[in-house]
């Protein structure tokens, strides 16, 4: 009792003192902050330098952060954005300003002045190799066979645009066609990663929407060797994700430098093994024991930032359209 | 002066929330994809009626001429579900027939597949979770009016149960199961939360939903109004509709004896005992799935319950003080002298949704404040608004038989002001506003739909909470979460119900 009392009143202490401290607020996707994700190590070794406090606000997955940013408007608090991809940057420009462009290790050209790059991946589809011994080889198998899979809504999540993206890049016109075949095997669709996720590992389908680096989480983290991700072979849509600064920053130097930090080796390091994806430039001791298992895609898909912008639309309202019948 | 402020504040409200929209909305144009949801929400809410009407009549049957052991303790169970919060029913549901649950366990023991709980099954599960009791409750007031001599009667005559059921208890189904009917489709109509979890995608989108996705998905203002101008058409109909259709039973009167009848025996003994346990066991198993699950949790709740209770609580007691007020303001001055605008500025919430008031005020208040700041402010006042109907006609008979018993003695007192409403028609209005106190409280506890809208990552609610929980599968700790809401749920509507007892009592 006597020690929760002096914790309190040391809080208290403390938070008076920090009440000059500047706050860098960090608008991001909610498995980022999680007590499992990249957000408490990143805050830690941010703040331990930069003299101020960060503090996150999340807003579902990936693609709900761009509509919150844009509903907040010019009442936004965010100095930085987390977690956006280049699938929606172009739709984010104008709400950015530009940034100092940072060495990367990518496997694609990338410079857009207003975002770096902070981690990449390929989308993939995710199964309990224990209960499912012959996974499908590609989109277009999966789509005939019975097996049942959760996805994630483009509208609200980066996974999940990326979905509709792989199959646009792979079908182009026939993509409403796949979709429709595809209806019968979507349990459900849900508004972000996590969510799917979830529910996948608890049971409630066959495959999942994620990443080829999902099973590592499992190999490492868990020492649980059960998850694989499908190879399939149309090739695999890639995913890069990155962070910005708002123009309407009240903090742009802090903003600048949280950047900055987020591309050192301390931060890529931590990226790899919390939020599970391939670092954006990879730190000088490589990457983690384990990754070497993942599938490596034959073939990588990626729109360009504009591309993605023209097709994003309408390839919602064809999916939206294929899914309700 | 109050009474006509107040109906031109509510119909400001709900009128200033459509022209809202239809300013915003920027093209008249429904997408295949809003078609779609306009259909599913119209395609559910029919199959719902349809079906908890269709439960409901046998089992408001059985329930009429049987006596067994507990049967009033399960009449008074029916009424429950009004006020529980239906995530908690969601999370339940999910638990009880999801891929992980036991339904698909016995199912798969026999090799049969498995079936899935989301989509257009798994929202009218839950409906009918919710509008089997209401039916059933509704329907056994229509038997009860049935006088018991005409029972007497046909029996002496030796009419066997079908005889019966064509002379005396059709003519009350035909007079009354439209109305329920109607009610339980305007119910459904704005079914969000059931949706937002069982949906399971474009396919079983309900335009709240849609509204929903519309703004927080892809920030479509144009988009979130039109489809906001459409929800708020098809319940105006709605409630139009059913204005027009509430024809009562035309029965000469009974002495309302209560008698123990002969009840069949033989395979309809068996039919309504099969019956009545399966109903039992549908609506008691998500339940006791939550509690089993949640019941270890509560010792390690996550941190972030309390908090949220705490806003819940406060959104509660602050909507239920506001609601209260204006219905008895209303009530008053509608018994002192009727006056057709009142009444209709009081039915008008009827014909407006959560997301539809939520998403007016959030078009009228943004350029002024981020909306997240506005989160609890806007889910009490919408909270109070939607449960005023219900508590006003709870109050106007009271209030219409204070009025025509005791008028004329307070006036002849000079009993008026204040004095008049401390010592008059507080006491003698204390059990319907106890009542309806408890109910306005325990609803906006439970409810989920404007602060879904609103509400930044800070501001959670309770329910909304629980709801983050279950996306994010944590099932034993949104049981647990859920477990406090049901607790709170019930124990608003108790407490302020008793204070009402207490009151009129002495």
């Amino acid at each position: 009792m006597k020690t929760t009392l002096l914790a309190a009143g040391l809080a208290t202490f403390a938070t008076t003192a920090l009440a000059d401290t500047p706050v860098l607020h960090v608008l991001t996707y909610d498995s980022f902050t999680a007590e499992w994700g990249p957000g408490p190590i990143l805050k830690a070794g941010f703040e331990a330098t930069c003299g101020c406090e960060v503090q996150f606000t999340t807003a579902g997955d990936g693609a709900a952060v761009l509509a919150r940013l844009k509903l907040d408007g010019d009442k936004s608090d965010a100095d930085v954005v987390v977690g956006l991809d280049t699938n929606l940057t172009a739709a984010a420009a104008p709400l950015f300003a530009d940034v100092a462009p940072q060495p990367n290790t990518l496997p694609v050209p990338f410079a857009d002045p207003k975002f770096v790059p902070f981690d990449w991946g390929y989308f993939a589809f995710v199964y309990d190799n224990t209960k499912l011994t012959t996974p499908p080889t590609s989109i277009a198998d999966l789509a005939a066979s019975n097996l049942k899979i959760i996805i994630e809504d483009p509208r609200s999540s980066t996974p999940g645009l990326g979905l509709l993206l792989w199959v646009k890049a792979a079908y182009g016109d026939g993509a409403a066609k796949l979709w429709s075949d595809l209806a019968d095997n979507i349990v459900t669709v849900t508004p972000g990663w996590s969510e799917a996720y979830g529910m996948f590992l608890g049971g409630e389908a066959d495959m999942v929407l994620s990443y080829t680096t999902s099973p590592a989480y499992h190999l490492i983290a868990e020492s649980d060797a059960s998850k694989s991700a499908a190879a399939f072979s149309e090739g695999h849509y890639m995913q890069i994700e990155v962070a910005g600064k708002t123009l309407t920053s009240k903090q742009p130097e802090l903003a600048d430098a949280f950047l900055a930090y987020l591309g050192s080796d301390a931060a890529q390091s931590a990226l790899i093994t919390t939020n599970w994806m391939y670092p954006a430039k990879t730190p000088a001791e490589g990457l983690p024991q384990g990754f070497e298992t993942l599938i490596q895609p034959a073939k990588s898909l990626l729109f360009t930032a504009t591309e993605a912008q023209e097709i994003r639309a309408a390839a919602i309202e064809e999916w939206q359209t294929a899914l309700s019948k | 002066m109050l009474p006509k402020a107040l109906g031109l504040g509510i119909a400001a409200l709900i009128l200033g929330s459509a022209a809202m929209l239809g300013l915003r909305a920027e093209s008249w144009a429904l997408r295949p994809a809003d078609w779609a949801a306009v259909r599913f929400t119209l395609l559910q809410a029919a199959l719902s009626a349809v079906l908890s009407l269709g439960l409901a009549v046998p089992l408001a049957r059985a329930l009429f001429r049987r006596r067994f052991v507990g049967r009033g303790a399960l009449i008074r169970l029916l009424a429950a579900p009004f006020v529980l919060p239906v995530v908690v029913a969601v999370l339940g549901i999910v638990t009880v027939f999801g891929r992980a649950g036991p339904i698909n366990a016995v199912l798969e023991t026999f090799h049969l597949p498995a079936v899935s709980i989301f989509g257009l099954q798994g929202v009218v599960l839950a409906n009918v979770f919710f509008n089997l009791p209401l039916a059933t409750r509704m329907l056994l007031h229509g038997w009860q009016a049935i006088p018991v001599e005409r029972f007497r009667l046909a029996a002496s005559l030796g009419m066997p149960p079908s005889a019966q059921l064509r002379h005396l208890e059709l003519p009350m189904l035909r007079a009354q199961a439209p109305a329920i009917a109607l009610v339980i489709f305007l119910i459904c109509l704005a079914s969000f939360a059931i949706a937002l979890t069982l949906g399971g995608g474009p396919r079983a989108s309900t335009i709240e939903l849609a509204i929903y996705q519309a703004l927080r998905f892809e920030f479509d203002l144009g988009r979130a109004a039109l489809l906001a101008l459409v929800q708020l058409l098809i319940c105006a109909a709605g409630t139009l509709l059913a204005s027009r259709l509430t024809l009562p039973p035309s029965f000469g009167a009974g002495l309302g004896r209560s008698l123990d009848l002969p009840a069949p025996h033989g395979w309809r003994r068996r039919g309504d005992a099969l019956l009545i346990l399966m109903v039992v066991l549908f609506l008691a198993l998500p339940l006791l799935a939550v509690a089993a699950k949640g019941l270890p949790g509560l010792l390690a709740l996550p941190s972030g319950v309390w908090p949220a209770a705490l806003r819940s609580v406060s959104v509660a007691l602050a909507s239920a003080l506001l609601v209260v007020l204006a219905a008895l303001v209303l009530a008053l001055a509608q018994a002192r002298r009727a006056s057709g605008w009142l009444e209709l500025a009081a039915m008008l919430p009827l014909a407006a949704s959560s997301l539809v008031l939520g998403t007016g005020l959030f078009l009228m208040l943004r350029p002024f404040v981020a909306p997240q700041a506005l989160a609890l402010p806007v889910t009490m006042l919408v909270n109070a608004t939607l449960t005023l109907p219900y508590l006003y006609r709870l109050l106007l008979p009271e209030a219409r038989a204070l009025h025509s018993d005791y008028d004329r003695l307070a006036s002849s007192l000079g009993l008026r002001g204040m004095a008049r409403l401390r010592y008059l028609t507080l006491p003698r209005l204390a059990r319907p506003l106890g009542y309806g106190a408890g109910l306005a409280a325990a609803l906006s506890m439970g409810d989920l739909g404007v602060i879904a809208l609103f509400a930044g990552n800070s501001g959670a609610t309770l329910p909304l909470f629980v709801q983050q929980l279950m996306g994010a599968y944590r099932m034993d700790q949104a049981a647990a979460a859920a477990l406090v809401l049901v607790g709170i749920s019930y124990a608003l509507f108790w407490v302020f119900d008793r204070i009402g007892h207490h009151y009129a009592d002495t």
